[in-house]
């Protein structure tokens, strides 16, 4: 009897604890994606915006005050449009698509640290695990293409699998380098790594990772230069031409979080993530001691955001085979080089950046 | 026996519902991959039949016709068919209509090839060229409102002249919730005058709003990868086909006819012919911006004549041209022409004509027939952008499916004049 009560205490001990903490992890993980959805939802506002001032128009200003609310109103229209699911096309595999889309885009930011505390998982091999789930998303990329049974779908799944797994080698290897120079995989150990001041970040001694890297995430995510996969005046919207409504929306989130993903991974492994700007400046860094770490680090995404929606008004579309030619012939072999060179930098111990 | 498997290229449909495919054009690509084997232009789809249509009006109710066949360029096309009646009748528009109309044939070259060159780069994916070509064509349209009321249509150029002298003053832009007194008073600074020196002012500024689009695509290394070695075609081959105007430029062949078989007063104008080397997209993109240059060259001569000289902009023979307005209320010889050449129109001569000009595209002739009647025998309409498409598959063959798209857009068609 006193047996079986004590056991019923520490069943019911273990219960709530695990409740709790599994309360606790979704209150976190809410903490990331509402905000994340945010940021997606005005940045295509600031898409339109920022590209609609850089040749000379307005963008919207019709909805709300300045057209903020323009964002709001499109994912009603979107949310509130008719799915259509083409007759010729695999049902269950083109439903799933988008949630495959979508769910890899979100799950890399499990992840990412966000100031010197604010991670969701400080796991070790958070590195790996950020090229595994973004290599999983071209399947949603694919799988889309293929399930609509549509010639252009078909097309820029095609371009979208070969871009990808091209350009997954040239990141791979530019965090290669990234994590010989940090000696870990731990996102957080990678930013304590670049302490110091801002020529400690690794963007200056691993330029040309950072370049390649930056260049191919631009790829990754399938923006403007390298939009081949859904390019708009060969493919008319390639991999998803045939989703409507929902469908759409989703595959639209994903494209942007990747977007803010890429653009944080390059602050966090490159521009010192949430390492204050003016470390090591005498006065400047007791001055500005107080701000938190995390408006460094979306001030650092920012810079990279907008260079996403500068490229996309600048440059016109790269063919297929071209993108191919500068991510085989150029980027990996430069990021093979820059890995030898980091290799007898570390083994020399060259100072001030690979003494320890 | 077992049946070997059979390889077949992968065939796929590019239109007419497709956004590089300029209007209603539908091809047939046969690809292996990602290259094109064959390319097979399905046409038709924007028949209107202009020419039966104008076997059946007296001649002046066929002009507003003309300006649909190339909808982009339309008092060139208006340019053609009244040149042809003139032709036939054998009359000529007094020296000042002869400048206005080149000058609007200069101002029409410069709207195609504004919107060749915006929708050509936002095909190969330079998106803010395209706006910004917009941006000045809107400038342009506003040339075309002032003098004939319509932004698009104009029907402005008649046998005998044009429909009236230029006006004295532009529209102007008016304040509205969205752009406050100062906006448009900005916006309004260079419309104050007559048209002619709103065109005059924008002759000023158009040279570095060219270079504004040239420094974002001629140097451009994507835009080279895009463009250079894509779409060859020889000098004589392009001969061969028939292609004309900047088609045939590019591939260095130095044949306008505005200095070959010179009409109106191009022979008095001081301008040159741009000619490319290898006869590729780029060539070709290069030609087009240069002609840009000189038409507006062409169009800062014609203003400076404009302004310095006056006269009549139609001829006096009333079978032809009606009469002014205020002289019809007070002549019966007046009323009655007026009256025959509102109901019946005229009757041209028995004979045929055929009259070309340089349209932006090429080549545009009409060549006329007449038998004696109001209304024209028949009509045949020499499109330029017809033998352009004609030569597409020998262009594209052995090219990517994003060549296609840049081939496409730098032969400047426009289904309008294909169709007919």
């Amino acid at each position: 009897m006193i047996v079986s009560s004590t056991l019923l205490a520490i069943w019911v001990f273990i219960k709530t604890v695990l409740i709790v903490s599994f309360a606790w992890i979704v209150a976190k993980i809410l903490l990331i994606v509402l905000p994340l959805l945010f940021m997606v939802a005005y940045l295509t506002f600031l898409e339109r915006k920022v590209i609609g001032y850089m040749q000379s128009r307005i963008g919207p200003n019709r909805i709300g005050p300045f057209g903020l609310l323009q964002p709001i109103a499109d994912v009603i229209k979107l949310l509130t449009k008719e799915i259509i699911i083409p007759t010729p096309s695999n049902r269950y595999l083109f439903i799933i698509a988008p949630m495959i889309s979508i769910g890899t885009a979100f799950a890399a930011w499990a992840v990412i640290p966000f100031s010197k505390t604010w991670v969701l998982a400080n796991i070790n091999a958070g590195v790996l695990y950020i090229l595994a789930i973004s290599s999983l998303g071209v399947y949603g990329v694919m799988i889309a293409g293929w399930a609509s049974n549509s010639k252009y779908a078909l097309f820029g799944a095609l371009r979208a699998a070969a871009q990808s797994i091209s350009y997954e080698i040239a990141m791979g290897f530019a965090l290669v380098g990234v994590m010989m120079a940090a000696g870990s995989l731990n996102l957080q150990t990678i930013v304590n790594a670049q302490n110091g001041n801002i020529f400690h970040w690794y963007w200056l001694p691993l330029f040309p990772l950072f370049l390649v890297y930056w260049f191919s995430g631009v790829a990754e995510t399938n923006r403007a230069p390298f939009d081949v996969a859904e390019g708009e005046s060969e493919l008319v919207a390639g991999f998803h031409v045939e989703y409507s409504g929902t469908g759409f929306a989703l595959f639209f989130l994903a494209e942007y979080a990747n977007m803010i993903l890429i653009s944080a991974l390059m602050s966090v492994m490159f521009l010192g993530g949430w390492l204050s700007p003016f470390q090591g400046i005498p006065y400047l860094e007791g001055f500005f001691a107080w701000v938190p770490g995390i408006i460094w680090l979306l001030a650092k995404l920012s810079f990279f955001l907008f260079c996403y929606l500068w490229f996309r008004a600048t440059f016109p579309r790269y063919r297929y085979d071209q993108i191919m030619r500068l991510g085989w012939k150029i980027f990996i072999p430069v990021t093979l080089v820059w890995i030898a060179v980091i290799a007898f930098a570390i083994q020399f111990k060259i100072a001030p950046w690979f003494s320890g | 026996m077992e049946k070997l498997p059979e390889l077949r290229n992968y065939t796929f449909n590019f239109g007419p519902q497709h956004p590089a495919a300029h209007g209603v054009l539908r091809l047939i690509l046969e690809v292996d991959g990602e290259t094109v084997m064959r390319v097979d232009p399905h046409i038709g789809l924007l028949h209107r039949a202009t020419e039966k249509l104008a076997e059946s009006k007296p001649y002046n109710h066929s002009i507003g016709y003309m300006d649909r066949f190339d909808y982009v360029s339309m008092m060139c096309n208006e340019h053609a068919y009244i040149l042809a009646i003139e032709k036939l009748v054998n009359v000529q528009a007094p020296i000042r209509a002869q400048y206005i109309r080149v000058m609007f044939d200069e101002i029409t070259r410069i709207l195609n090839h504004l919107l060749w060159l915006g929708s050509h780069a936002l095909d190969i994916g330079a998106m803010t060229v395209f706006l910004y070509c917009f941006r000045e064509r809107e400038e342009l349209l506003d040339c075309y409102e002032a003098v004939s009321g319509s932004r698009m249509h104009a029907t402005y150029f008649r046998p005998g002249g044009v429909y009236r002298d230029l006006p004295e003053k532009m529209p102007k832009y008016k304040p509205s919730r969205w752009h406050n007194e100062k906006d448009i008073a900005e916006w309004n600074a260079n419309r104050e005058g007559s048209l002619l020196d709103f065109i005059s002012s924008f002759t000023e500024r158009f040279p570095k709003l060219i270079n504004e689009y040239e420094t974002l695509l001629t140097d451009n290394r994507i835009w080279k990868q895009r463009t250079v070695d894509i779409g060859i075609i020889s000098a004589e081959r392009a001969v061969a086909m028939g292609l004309t105007g900047p088609m045939l430029r590019g591939s260095g062949v130095e044949w306008d006819l505005r200095k070959k078989q010179p009409y109106e007063i191009y022979n008095q104008l001081d301008f040159d012919i741009p000619v490319g080397v290898n006869g590729d997209c780029y060539d070709r993109y290069l030609v087009r911006v240069e002609e840009m240059r000189q038409s507006n060259s062409i169009i800062k001569q014609c203003v400076e004549w404009l302004q310095k000289n006056s006269g009549p902009v139609m001829i006096e023979n009333h079978k032809i041209a009606p009469p002014p307005r205020v002289e019809m209320k007070k002549s019966m010889e007046a009323l009655i022409h007026h009256f025959k050449l509102m109901t019946e129109g005229y009757c041209l001569p028995e004979g045929e004509a055929y009259a070309a000009i340089e349209h932006p595209k090429g080549e545009f002739g009409i060549y006329l027939v007449s038998d004696g009647a109001n209304k024209p025998y028949r009509v045949k309409v020499r499109a330029a952008g017809f033998p352009h498409l004609a030569a597409l598959d020998e262009l594209i063959r052995g090219h990517m499916i994003a060549d296609v798209v840049a081939v496409l857009s730098s032969l400047d068609i426009v289904l309008g004049e294909i169709d007919r």
